[in-house]
């Protein structure tokens, strides 16, 4: 007897602990992360030398990772003229947005735009330098043959090989950005 | 009139076949009848002879120098009866003693001839003993249960290791450390366990869902990590083991001390530290692989038959670099990576633990009572409590190097208890009530969003099993289980992947703030799942074993299948899990045929599983960010089906040579699409030659060969555009890599240094011919080779 008395003693203590267990869940909601490091929007400034229009390529993504693609727009450029280029990068997520530029000129060392061009684009130079005289790629020369369809596409390195040959694969290193813009060269 | 016949005979039969080679050797292991543990200080006497020894810590002794014939052993314990064995030596022999444990009962004894310990009946089950896991002390759990056939590792590189039984892994292995079932995230596939394999004294691994005591939902099988055994004596004993590798340049150092007394009273300590620096393949340095282990553990209590308390603490603290060059951007650096064929980034060895890497700490305390009621059974009650918190470090720009990407925090408090009613000789019969809660806050400070949510978890199980002896050759069993869970979380969700996943058509009752681009939602899953199992062994002159069992078993999915929801940078990949996923069932029947003959045995193992709504993760389509394209990984669930076979054998050629062959082989499909299973382990077989010299200082010398064969049945590869190349591409990131050969080789020996001191040496040469090898089951097989070859020293002192 003394036996079962002990055991429906624990059994009994057990359920009282059990349902004593925590409840303070309460309306304490989490606070909402803003992803800090991520891109969304990538906009090109090209003006041309000797005066004409300024044109603009941009490239947004507002849902970062999210399943949107990013949307890109472009405008016509005009032939055999040399476009003095600057990239601006931002992150929309934040309110006010980041500027996410000065981060890599800051790390300008361990960055590198790399350039591809197709079409009746004739170059696209980088034309700023980092501490060690390498090529970064926020500020280059774009350069545009005779009317025709071109393309560029612009690759941001983190961590590449410097100095490299401008290519992608002798940069290496990874892939922060990768955007290829088509567009129509006119007269 | 039978016992008289054996007295007789074991006193004259020595002397009738005098003359004869005098040089057998009887060894074998003393086991506890009821909780099946080795029993170490167990006196072992050759009656009517001046032989007589002890058992060792593991339970194991060895009597040499003994003459063909019939012998009547006394085996005593201070805990148990003593009890006489008649046994008929020829040839060297190899015997278990179970010791009954009850002293109420009547004096009982089974000898055996080498089975391993049980946790079931009739289910499959492998063991590793201490011996075999102190090779591996610089190693990881994983590398030490891959020993076993049928299971395996899906690893991150060389320390990141988890364990797979019959082909399964992560949420469906259950893990217990010292009777404490491990809450540390198991999910990712990048999260290893976090158990000291020095503080382990014996791994048993049960293959299947029968275990009911320790969950229900361990749909490939349940892995037991416990610490020796103490004997109630007055003692005081420990042991130092240091080994140092070459490969990755360091070492390890663990040690522990035991003070028992004879009155049930011990305490226990262990503490052990391992550092390594990158580790190597044969052509290059795999930069950033190294690690840094600290692990102790604490342990007090009482132990007596009738009442007993345990008191228990281990801390773990592991940080572990990850392959630099597996950090990639997208998937062309992922493309570049699989084609290159080597690493992308190869620098010169160092100690330095940089980015990416991850640090995760694991408090685990335990106190345990039990109760023994006379001529009713025994009564356990259990309070166990355990935190994880994991940091893990990417590689990031600016200032944000030293903060963490992911920072989460799990605390879990399980109670527990069980009731074993004992008292009838024939039927065992074990009813336990289990509570737990668990909070899971992942820190916002990180910047990034959350990989895992917030949320609250309660479950509630309960179990009734039992097992019943027909006959003196049949045992059945049967188990039933019932689990409740309910996941409490707050998760925010980006709102164009809200709509993405068609969750505003079904769920939008759920969100409980609206922020633009995010919302907030409170999904509280509720999740009954019953488990059952039942099976009988059939074991006839214990040179014959059949087993045959079946269980059926549910598991709730867990929080990573359900919440999902982001860019993981290691594995270039947008992992995506789902609210809808229900849980998985598995109908497992496995069979056993254990046959010992004179001179070798075998275990022919096959099992066939078929799981509805199997739960998996694999790639489905891709999606474009300004960082280029991802391959999205989705959580889907369909029905599969596993079929498999392990084999076993044994053999003892001459008296000092004996061999060892093992072989598995598992196929896993997905039997609503007709296609292959992804991560299933490819067939392998492990043979290994043994010679042993007691003579020479206990020489052992081995030599193991493990071949790999390639997994040729595979997921098809997936098709995606490639914006560098400007077109569609294939990612072959489902092909296996080739079959493999690997030789290891270890030798050992003992000396003696003074009164219960000896110290152990042993060399082990892993991968021996430097042989350049993928694994399919290593992640880190798109960016690099496999490990190259590696000389570990190992010094061990007992005292």
């Amino acid at each position: 007897m003394k036996t079962f008395k002990f055991l429906a003693i624990f059994f009994l203590a057990a359920t009282v602990f059990v349902s004593c267990s925590d409840d303070d869940s309460g309306d304490n909601n989490p606070e909402p992360v803003n992803e800090e490091e991520t891109i969304t929007t990538m906009t090109i400034t090209l003006v041309p030398e000797g005066g004409g229009d300024t044109v603009t390529f941009q490239s947004q993504d507002l849902d970062g990772d999210g399943p949107n693609a990013p949307v890109v727009t472009v405008s016509d450029l005009a032939g055999n003229t040399t476009y003095n280029a600057t990239i601006v990068l931002l992150n929309e997520t934040e309110n006010p947005a980041e500027n996410i530029t000065e981060e890599v000129e800051e790390e300008a060392d361990e960055h590198q735009f790399i350039f591809e061009i197709g079409g009746s684009v004739a170059s696209a130079v980088a034309t700023d330098q980092d501490g060690n005289g390498n090529p970064v790629g926020i500020e280059f020369n774009l350069e545009t043959n005779t009317a025709g369809s071109g393309s560029l596409t612009v690759t941001l390195r983190h961590e590449p090989t410097k100095p490299n040959d401008g290519t992608l694969s002798g940069a290496g290193g990874e892939t922060d950005i990768a955007v290829t813009f088509n567009f129509n060269i006119t007269q | 009139m039978n016992s008289l016949k054996t007295i007789w005979l074991a006193m004259f039969l020595p002397f009738l076949i005098f003359g004869q080679d005098c040089d057998l050797k009887l060894t074998g292991t003393v086991i506890d009848y009821h909780d099946q543990s080795m029993l170490p200080g167990a006196t072992i006497t050759i009656l009517n002879s001046d032989k007589a020894t002890l058992s060792n810590l593991d339970g194991t002794f060895l009597i040499k120098n003994l003459c063909a014939g019939n012998y009547e052993i006394e085996v005593s314990h201070p805990e148990c009866s003593t009890v006489f064995i008649p046994i008929e030596i020829t040839e060297d022999r190899t015997i278990e003693i179970k010791l009954e444990h009850h002293l109420e009962e009547l004096k009982e004894v089974e000898v055996v001839g080498n089975s391993t310990r049980k946790q079931t009946n009739s289910a499959q089950e492998s063991t590793l003993k201490l011996a075999e896991i102190e090779q591996y002390t610089i190693g990881s759990l994983g590398d030490a249960l891959k020993e076993l056939s049928g299971v395996s590792t899906l690893n991150t590189g060389a320390f990141i290791s988890k364990p797979a039984i019959h082909g399964l892994n992560g949420s469906r292995v259950l893990l217990l450390n010292n009777g404490v079932r491990m809450q540390d995230m198991e999910w990712g596939d990048e999260h290893a366990p976090n158990i000291d394999i020095n503080a382990a004294g014996k791994i048993t691994v049960v293959k299947g869902a029968s275990a009911l005591k320790y969950g229900g939902d361990a749909i490939g099988g349940v892995i037991l990590v416990e610490p020796l055994t103490v004997i109630n004596k007055d003692s005081l004993f420990g042991k130092t083991v240091i080994s140092g590798a070459t490969n990755g340049r360091g070492g390890n150092i663990n040690t522990e001390l035991t003070k028992s007394y004879k009155s049930g009273w011990y305490v226990r300590g262990q503490v052990s530290y391992k550092r390594l620096g990158d580790q190597e393949a044969p052509d290059y340095v795999l930069s950033n692989t190294g690690i840094q282990n600290f692990g102790v553990n604490f342990n007090a209590g009482k132990r007596t038959f009738e009442m007993g308390w345990e008191a228990y603490y281990s801390y773990i603290n592991t940080e572990i670099a990850i392959l630099r060059a597996s950090h990639i951007g997208n998937t062309d650096d992922l493309i570049r990576s699989i084609n290159s064929r080597q690493p992308l980034v190869i620098r010169d060895f160092t100690y330095d633990l940089l980015n990416p890497r991850q640090q995760v700490g694991h408090h685990l305390a335990k106190g345990l009572f039990y109760k023994r009621f006379e001529g009713l059974g025994k009564l356990s009650l259990q309070y166990d409590f355990q935190q994880n918190q994991r940091f893990e470090y990417d590689i990031r720009r600016g200032e944000d190097d030293d903060r963490a990407s992911i920072d989460l925090r799990l605390t879990t408090h399980t109670l527990s208890t069980d009731f074993k009613w004992d008292a009838n000789a024939k039927l065992d019969v074990t009813v336990g009530l289990l509570a737990r809660y668990q909070e899971n806050f992942p820190n916002p400070d990180t910047g990034v969003r959350r990989l895992i949510p917030d949320y609250e978890k309660y479950d509630f199980g309960s179990f009734l099993i039992g097992e019943y002896k027909a006959t003196a050759d049949l045992t059945f069993d049967a188990g039933f289980r019932y689990d409740f869970s309910r996941i409490d979380a707050k998760k925010f969700y980006i709102t164009s992947r809200w709509e993405e996943r068609g969750y505003d058509q079904e769920f939008n009752d759920l969100i409980i703030e609206d922020l633009g681009t995010q919302l907030l939602v409170n999904p509280i899953l509720d999740f009954n799942n019953i488990s059952t199992t039942f099976g009988a062994a059939y074991a006839k002159d214990s040179n014959r074993k059949l087993r045959l069992n079946f269980a059926l078993a549910k598991r709730a999915p867990n929080p990573s299948e359900l919440f999902s929801d982001g860019l993981h940078h290691s594995a270039s990949r947008i992992e995506l899990g789902d609210l809808r996923i229900k849980s998985e069932t598995s109908h497992k029947v496995s069979f056993s045929w254990e046959e010992k003959f004179e001179h070798w045995s075998f275990t022919l193992a096959p099992y066939a599983n078929y799981i509805d709504d199997f739960i998996l993760l694999e790639p489905t389509n891709v999606e474009f960010t300004l960082r280029g394209a991802f391959p999205v990984w989705s959580y889907r669930q369909t029905n599969a089906r596993l079929f498999g076979l392990d084999f076993n054998a044994n053999a003892n050629w001459i008296a000092n040579l004996n061999t060892a062959h093992q072989f598995s082989i598992v196929k896993g499909t997905d039997t609503e699409n007709d296609i292959p299973i992804i991560n299933i382990p490819a067939a392998n077989t492990l043979n290994s030659i043994t010679f042993l010299k007691p003579e020479w200082n206990n020489f052992e010398f081995s030599l193991t060969s493990n071949y790999v064969f390639e997994q040729n049945e595979t997921p098809p590869n997936i098709i995606i555009f490639s914006p560098e190349q400007n077109q569609e591409v294939e990612l072959d990131i489902n092909s296996a890599p080739d079959a493999y050969h690997l030789i290891n080789i270890q030798t050992q020996l003992q000396f003696n240094l003074g009164k219960n001191n000896n110290l152990t040496t042993s060399l082990l040469i892993n991968n021996l011919t430097n042989t350049v090898y993928r694994d399919y089951l290593n992640r880190q097989r798109y960016f690099a080779d496999d490990l190259g070859r590696n000389i570990i020293i190992q010094l061990k002192f007992n005292y």
